[in-house]
């Protein structure tokens, strides 16, 4: 393999790895209120490049506008999904929860196939059209930078929300001490249903910012979703910095490897990072000993 | 007291974890104004009473009636828009944030206030006026805090919420002697300022120095009630909660 081919793969894992970082942001954001890992965390992302194309090609809505619907709308499911399956859970159980959003991943999945059917659907049109960008040999899609720069606002807006707004130092203070948090008055029940709302909203972005590039399937969500969580883990469940820097390695270790070795094993990656992490430093790359979730 | 109006009653609760019953049947008042004070031996259900009191345990029997209004069974969050504020035990700061972050957070409960911001400015200047070292560590993070300073932030903490009635459990816990009187000093402050006060106390002697009255509490119920210079001279009280043996044996 030459340096080049390298480079080439160097482009393509940051990609596939900002997608992650979406996928691993939502993770960490859900984990970080509820102390559960959400196994529907995929099908958002699934829905999101779902609702993109149809409100695109069945209503001929323009891109821009069939784009946002389809993230406003997933982050609706997200909403509801919540407030009609993890809050009614009082006690908040995280075994019982972790099964309800994998029962919400299966029940998501299956309406969407009713709804829309088997098949693969079209793909969206590119945000900017025009041939690939070639730097120094190795060629850049267009939509990469798209992806790269919707990534990047979405982890400066989470920032800025976290550091700069009352409601998001509430989120940190609701995942640092939770009866804390309920002593000086935050509703932590709302603090949850809001993390939820963010995880579906970060899911439908990379859902649809990827569909010009991969024709959107009911169940596209489960291997990103496994990616995603393997990334959040590798991140070490911490903050947004930490969740991005995961779905990066994740995006580099997996397109890097199946260079070297073969593309065969490019799916397998992800689990062995996954069960590699756990096994040898379960608290993540950058999970350190800090308490604190967001 | 130039103000005789209650400010709460707690009537017959009955209390605990889960199906542990803790407190059976405990009755006390505070007025406007006063500090009152719970001593007690561990278990005696001290803390239930305090966290009944915020709504962090709900009642099983009996009332919670604050400035006239039945709170029983109230939420937490509820309970500080209320007016009420819980020092709790171990504090419950928010570690990795920064000081200036957790004492905004304890407004959290007035966001809503139409004159918020310069009440909140008014509130911020209070606290550091009574807690100057937290003034010169606004930036730093909470965890990074002595235990004495974790102690008076989340004291600011909690006054950051205007509360009508402050909820002190155990501020002294774990601290050194001259730690603990800078903590008492400040809340006579506070009680010179006219602040409403409950304390539970593990150290009943500094407990009943600082408070107008308190209440004796053993295995869940009241068993003596007085003003603090009545329980300070009373026989039982200096045997039991105050290790005065000596006296207390050639006094009988």
């Amino acid at each position: 393999m030459t340096g080049k081919d390298l480079l080439q793969f160097i482009v393509a894992g940051l990609s596939s790895g900002a997608l992650y970082a979406l996928l691993a942001l939502g993770f960490t954001i859900v984990y970080a209120s509820t102390g559960v890992i959400n196994f529907a965390q995929g099908e958002f992302y699934m829905l999101g490049g779902m609702l993109g194309v149809l409100a695109f090609d069945s209503l001929g809505i323009p891109l821009v506008f069939a784009a946002l619907l389809a993230i406003l709308a997933t982050t609706a499911v997200g909403v509801l999904f919540e407030l009609l399956a993890i809050r009614p859970r009082k006690d908040g159980d995280p075994l019982a929860l972790i099964i309800i959003t994998v029962g919400g991943s299966i029940l998501i999945q299956s309406l969407t196939r009713h709804a829309v059917g088997g098949e693969e659907l079209a793909t969206l049109p590119s945000f900017s059209p025009g041939p690939s960008i070639g730097i120094a040999g190795v060629t850049i899609v267009r939509q990469s930078l798209w992806i790269w720069g919707i990534t990047a606002v979405a982890v400066v807006g989470l920032t800025l929300l976290y550091r700069r707004t009352r409601f998001g130092k509430a989120m940190r203070a609701c995942s640092i001490d939770r009866d804390g948090a309920r002593l000086v008055g935050i509703d932590t029940a709302r603090v949850v249903t809001a993390s939820f709302a963010l995880a579906a909203a970060l899911g439908a972005i990379a859902g649809v910012v990827i569909s010009p590039t991969v024709p959107p399937v009911f169940y596209s969500g489960a291997s990103i979703g496994l990616k995603g969580f393997a990334a959040a883990i590798l991140g070490g469940l911490g903050n947004p910095v930490a969740a991005v820097a995961g779905g990066l390695t994740l995006g580099l270790l997996e397109n890097i490897a199946s260079g070297f070795i073969s593309s065969t094993f490019k799916d397998g990656i992800a689990l062995v990072v996954l069960l590699g992490v756990l096994f040898v430093r379960p608290q993540g790359l950058f999970g350190g000993r800090s308490r604190e979730k967001v | 007291m130039t103000e005789a109006r209650e400010m709460l009653r707690v009537e017959k609760v009955s209390s605990g974890y889960g199906h542990v019953g803790v407190l059976e049947g405990v009755s006390i008042h505070v007025m406007h104004g006063e500090v009152v004070t719970l001593i007690g031996s561990n278990g005696a259900g001290k803390s239930t009473l305090l966290k009944t009191v915020a709504g962090v345990l709900s009642p099983t029997g009996g009332s919670v009636v604050f400035d006239g209004r039945d709170i029983s069974g109230i939420t937490p969050e509820k309970a500080v828009e209320a007016g009420l504020a819980l020092v709790p035990e171990g504090r419950r700061l928010f570690g990795s944030m920064s000081v200036g972050e957790n004492l905004e957070l304890g407004a959290y409960a007035r966001r809503r206030s139409r004159s918020f911001s310069s009440e909140f400015a008014e509130d911020l200047e209070i606290v550091h006026e009574l807690f100057p070292v937290l003034g010169e560590r606004v930036d730093q993070s909470a965890a990074t805090l002595s235990g004495g300073e974790q102690q008076m932030l989340a004291i600011a903490r909690a006054l950051m919420s205007r509360p009508r009635l402050l909820l002190l459990d155990e501020p002294s816990l774990g601290l050194a002697p001259k730690v603990i009187s800078e903590i008492f000093a400040i809340l006579d402050r506070l009680r010179s300022r006219g602040v409403t006060i409950l304390l539970v106390e593990q150290d009943a002697s500094v407990a009943l120095r600082h408070a107008d009255r308190g209440y004796v509490l053993r295995t869940g119920r009241v068993e003596l009630e007085g003003t603090a210079s009545e329980l300070l001279a009373n026989d039982d009280v200096r045997m039991i909660y105050l290790g005065s043996w000596k006296k207390s044996v050639s006094g009988t």
